[in-house]
């Protein structure tokens, strides 16, 4: 690139900036920009780093409490958990780079949201991701599962942060645009959590960790365009990650903030340099000076345009106190990574930025921050779906229904992805994959943090409201059945593009119903990410808005699983049923209809039959626990039997409902829980207003309904487990 | 017992097995950076699990060659007990002070899930507090744990009771299925000729607490502090 060639209509289109853009541009710049000025402007300006479509939306969210020590802003948010200690996390996509080179897309995107944790001064101690794969019948498919999941492993793996939870759906609305969403969560002290607001001017700016090279130039408006046919020729815009130097830099980093060094810090990720001198400078109200020349570099002759927009991986920017540049250098050096001072905080209010002795980028910071772009596009509702009741749905053999779903791609066990993780490292993990939440202990307490990532996109798509809702209930559920209460939430909104009016109806609709539940169970956002144009050749993904949650455990031993573990124990549904099938798993890969409006969500309901098991559970009443989600009742008590190793034998429908509304409908705010007394869980569910039913008890081998057969474990397990490595195979 | 650990830029493992040293023997062991050309008078060396220089090259390899490991070759040459867990076994054979090496696992993907191990030699420092051909339940979390040698070397270390440790099913039988990674033999850990230097690709480490992974792995650090004290 030249620095300074013309800038034609063609090259701003070619950044991504709208007409009307780059006359705001101008007006802010008061002259033609250089071409490493427009490359700046472009990035920020990206919808990745703008949110200039979401924004609007994204401030109706409750980002508040009593718990919320850092809500959405900042590189992740912070809540309080008692002892003077803070959990701190956030979700992250990596969506179109995972499509175009897996492995690679995936890896970075992992070390992107670990970075932003533990910038916070936090120790990262766990891992999620959530993933959408087309349907397995794609011809990509496989080769994109096989990457992504390596890739994450192979990141998180050797960073040695363990992968502990995850969910992974198939559904041909993701065969061009696969979701790689990946969640971080870390513990730090509540006292110390470091910032990235520029102070002090005078202060040098430090750069630190990997080199700069020509990687990833732009990938922040790549992740803001739709794809077409020529998009995977964008391989080289794909970062290359290294998690050794990830690894080196985590502790280096840490072991800097455990010194009184740090003024602010900020990780280099999407847009790299600009995005973190740029957010330092605007958050404080000042300016930045840099010299490229003293930047670490990667390869020869890199341009000021190159060097700013590069997205080379495991890269930091501090802001250090006055003489605390040689502790920094000390550290570094002992970790061998490059440490760089390559500027100071001015009063300026400017980036100023030199190479070679000449000012190529002079940009005041304020207005390219303030004055980004902001959108309220207009929005058509996503036209209600009619209710589909029971009777109006083909009944199956329970059995034989039974066989089918938990061999389908989205029930099937995803034990062949959760072997690749790590997910033991730190002895820590109290509930490994494949239960409803993760536990991972906050070590020298008796505390633990459970967490879980959920999306019904099927129900977003059907009724983007409810599915908004149900995606934060479903977490609040899953934190609820393992004991813990549901602190906070992380979010990770992926849709297709904004600018067609009925894809800004799903966001908008699936923002309000997030915010409605997060308001009622007092639930705050406190981070987030917006994946937009998540569309290939005009087809947009199911609208997939995924909910990270986390909640605290007081008692990390009183956490019950999900399996059945010795047989005689009764078996009690918690919750109402009504058999609602609409947009369920059973209608679409029994009755091969993917219609009806989903099931109706009542957070309020939900709160109280979360309470009431929360209760259940830390009081030792129950010695298994599993929220009623995808495939409903009998699924659910299948996974249960399969968890443990135990049976069951269940009592036929009620009567009044339909079989196969009894055993596969959907309806929402609903347990299982197995105990031996049961005389107390159905005291306790009374006392609550809760509807409860013994529905049958544990018994070994098989799992059996009176009146329709039953199937033993072994081939249920070998159903179940059997799908994915063969598909993979 | 005074242990020392040995800690690589890249190593990972090395806090669960500093907790299941402490657990073990009360004291909590010291930590030695990789760099250091000493290595601190004590009773045992660990070499911890993890991708010690990112596994470039090969896993183990550019560790092997560090200033901490020239020290600890002369401690074991003396007799000092060493324990390489993971990567720490792959380092000890790059080192050359076990047979045969580490190969990628046979699936060519990383395996981490809970194993059974039947203890093969009761009679050493490690594994005194277990009974001969009892099953233990442990993770392993490695992508390169396909153990290899040549028949020569497979040979001599059956015939002289050094091989430690092999996957098995819960019922204590060899078996393809059992094996997480392809090992010939399903060979999990081997001992040096004198027993003085154990190499495991399990992690005995991560099963020393009852609610985290269990107790089986505990032995395994309650028979060196009860040998060494």
């Amino acid at each position: 690139m030249i620095p300074n060639a013309k800038i034609t209509p063609e090259v701003v289109k070619e950044h991504g900036l709208t007409e009307d853009e780059y006359a705001l541009l101008l007006k802010i710049m008061d002259r033609e920009p250089s071409l490493a000025e427009l490359g700046i402007f472009s990035v920020m300006w990206s919808e990745h780093c703008s949110y200039k479509s979401s924004r609007v939306w994204l401030k109706t969210f409750p980002t508040s409490g009593s718990k919320v020590l850092q809500g959405p802003g900042e590189n992740a948010g912070a809540v309080d958990i008692g002892d003077g200690l803070a959990a701190v996390f956030k979700i992250e996509s990596h969506n179109h780079p995972s499509f175009i080179e897996p492995y690679q897309g995936a890896a970075t995107g992992v070390g992107g949201i670990l970075r932003d944790v533990f910038t916070m001064g936090a120790r990262p101690i766990a891992n999620l991701n959530a993933l959408r794969f087309g349907s397995p019948d794609h011809p990509k498919t496989r080769h994109l599962v096989a990457g992504v999941v390596a890739g994450i492993g192979g990141y998180g793996n050797c960073v040695g942060v363990p992968t502990v939870a995850g969910e992974t759906n198939f559904h041909p609305s993701y065969n061009g645009n696969i979701l790689v969403n990946a969640m971080t969560v870390g513990l730090a002290r509540a006292d110390r959590i470091f910032k990235a607001a520029a102070r002090g001017p005078g202060n040098r700016v430090l750069y630190v960790g990997a080199k700069t090279g020509r990687d990833g130039i732009h990938g922040a408006t790549m992740a803001s365009a739709e794809f077409t046919e020529e998009s995977e020729a964008r391989r080289p815009t794909v970062q290359v990650g290294d998690p050794f130097t990830e690894k080196l830099l985590l502790e280096a980093c840490l072991e800097l903030m455990a010194e009184d060094a740090i003024v602010a810090i900020q990780d280099m990720g999407a847009a790299g340099l600009t995005s973190s001198s740029v957010e330092m400078a605007a958050r404080g109200g000042l300016g930045i000076a840099l010299d490229l020349d003293r930047v670490p570099i990667r390869e020869t002759g890199m341009t000021a345009y190159e060097i700013m927009l590069s997205e080379s991986q495991e890269r930091m920017l501090l802001i250090v106190k006055p003489g605390a540049e040689k502790i920094a250098e000390r550290i570094f050096a002992k970790w061998e990574l490059d440490c760089a001072d390559i500027g100071v905080v001015t009063e300026t209010g400017r980036l100023i930025v030199s190479k070679n002795g000449t000012v190529e980028i002079d940009i005041p910071v304020a207005p390219l921050v303030d004055q980004a772009p902001l959108y309220r596009r207009p929005y058509v509702a996503s036209p209600k779906r009619a209710e589909i009741k029971a009777a109006n749905v083909k009944a199956a053999e329970p059995l034989e229904a039974l066989r089918k779903l938990m061999g389908s791609p989205d029930l099937a066990s995803k034990r062949w992805i959760w072997d690749q993780y790590d997910h033991l490292v730190g002895n820590d993990t109290i509930q490994t994959p494949g239960g409803d939440a993760a536990v991972v202990r906050v070590r020298d307490t008796r505390k633990a943090l459970a967490m879980v990532v959920d999306c019904t996109p099927r129900y977003c798509a059907a009724d983007p409201r409810r599915g908004g809702m149900q995606a934060v209930v479903e977490t609040w559920r899953n934190l609820s059945a393992v004991g813990a209460l549901p602190i906070a939430i992380t979010d990770n909104l992926n849709f297709g593009n904004p600018e067609r009016p009925e894809i800004m109806g799903q966001i908008v609709g699936c923002i309000e119903g997030m915010g409605e539940a997060c308001r009622v169970l007092d639930y705050p956002v406190i981070s987030g990410n917006v994946s937009l144009y998540n569309e290939t050749n005009g087809q947009a993904i199911l609208p997939t808005p995924v909910v990270g949650g986390v909640g605290l455990l007081d008692d990390y031993t009183k956490t019950v699983g999900i399996g059945l573990a010795a047989p005689g124990r009764a078996l009690i549904l918690l919750g109402e049923t009504r058999g609602w099938l609409g947009a369920s798993i059973y209608l679409r890969e029994i009755a091969g209809w993917e219609e009806g409006a989903p099931p109706p969500v009542d957070p309020a309901l939900e709160k109280r039959t979360g309470d009431l098991v929360r209760g259940l559970v830390r009081g030792g009443t129950v010695e298994a626990c599993h929220d009623l989600s995808d495939g409903g009742l009998l699924v659910a008590v299948a996974e249960m039997a399969l968890a443990g190793g135990t049976g069951a034998r269940l009592d036929a429908a009620p009567t009044g409902l339909p079989g196969h509304g009894w055993w596969f409908g959907e309806d929402q705010a609903r347990y299982v829980v197995a105990t031996t007394a049961p005389e107390a869980v159905l005291k306790a569910a009374a006392a609550a207003g809760v509807p409860a039913r013994r529905i049958g008890e544990t018994a070994a081998g098989s799992l059996t309904l009176a009146g329709a057969g039953a199937i033993s474990l072994d081939e249920l397990r070998a159903i179940h487990e059997g799908w994915l490595p063969n598909y993979m195979s | 017992m005074r242990a020392a650990v040995v800690s690589f830029p890249g190593s990972n493992r090395e806090r669960d097995i500093v907790m299941a040293l402490e657990r073990a023997s009360g004291r909590k062991p010291v930590v030695v950076w990789h760099g250091d050309a000493e290595i601190p008078d004590c009773d045992l060396i660990v070499l911890p699990g993890g991708f010690s220089y990112g596994d470039y090259l090969r896993s183990g390899a550019m560790a092997a060659h560090s200033p901490a490991m020239k020290a600890l070759k002369e401690r074991a040459a003396k007799g000092v007990p060493v324990l390489g867990v993971c990567n720490g076994f792959q380092i000890l054979t790059e080192a050359g002070l076990l047979p045969g090496a580490l190969m990628r696992n046979a699936t060519l993907k990383f395996v981490c899930r809970q194993v059974h191990l039947r203890v093969e030699e009761s009679q050493s420092l490690f594994t005194n507090a277990y009974e001969k051909g009892q099953v233990i339940r442990v993770p392993v979390a490695h992508a390169d744990g396909n153990y290899t040698a040549d028949e020569g070397t497979l040979k001599r270390l059956e015939d002289r009771g050094l091989i430690a440790f092999r996957y098995v099913t819960p019922d204590g039988r060899a078996a393809p299925e059992a094996n997480p990674n392809g090992s010939i033999r399903s060979i999990a850990g081997i001992f040096n000729e004198s027993k003085t230097v154990l190499g495991l690709m399990p992690h005995p480490e991560d099963a020393t607490d009852p609610n985290a992974g269990g107790m089986d792995g505990i032995g395994l650090f309650k028979s060196l502090v009860d040998a060494l004290h």
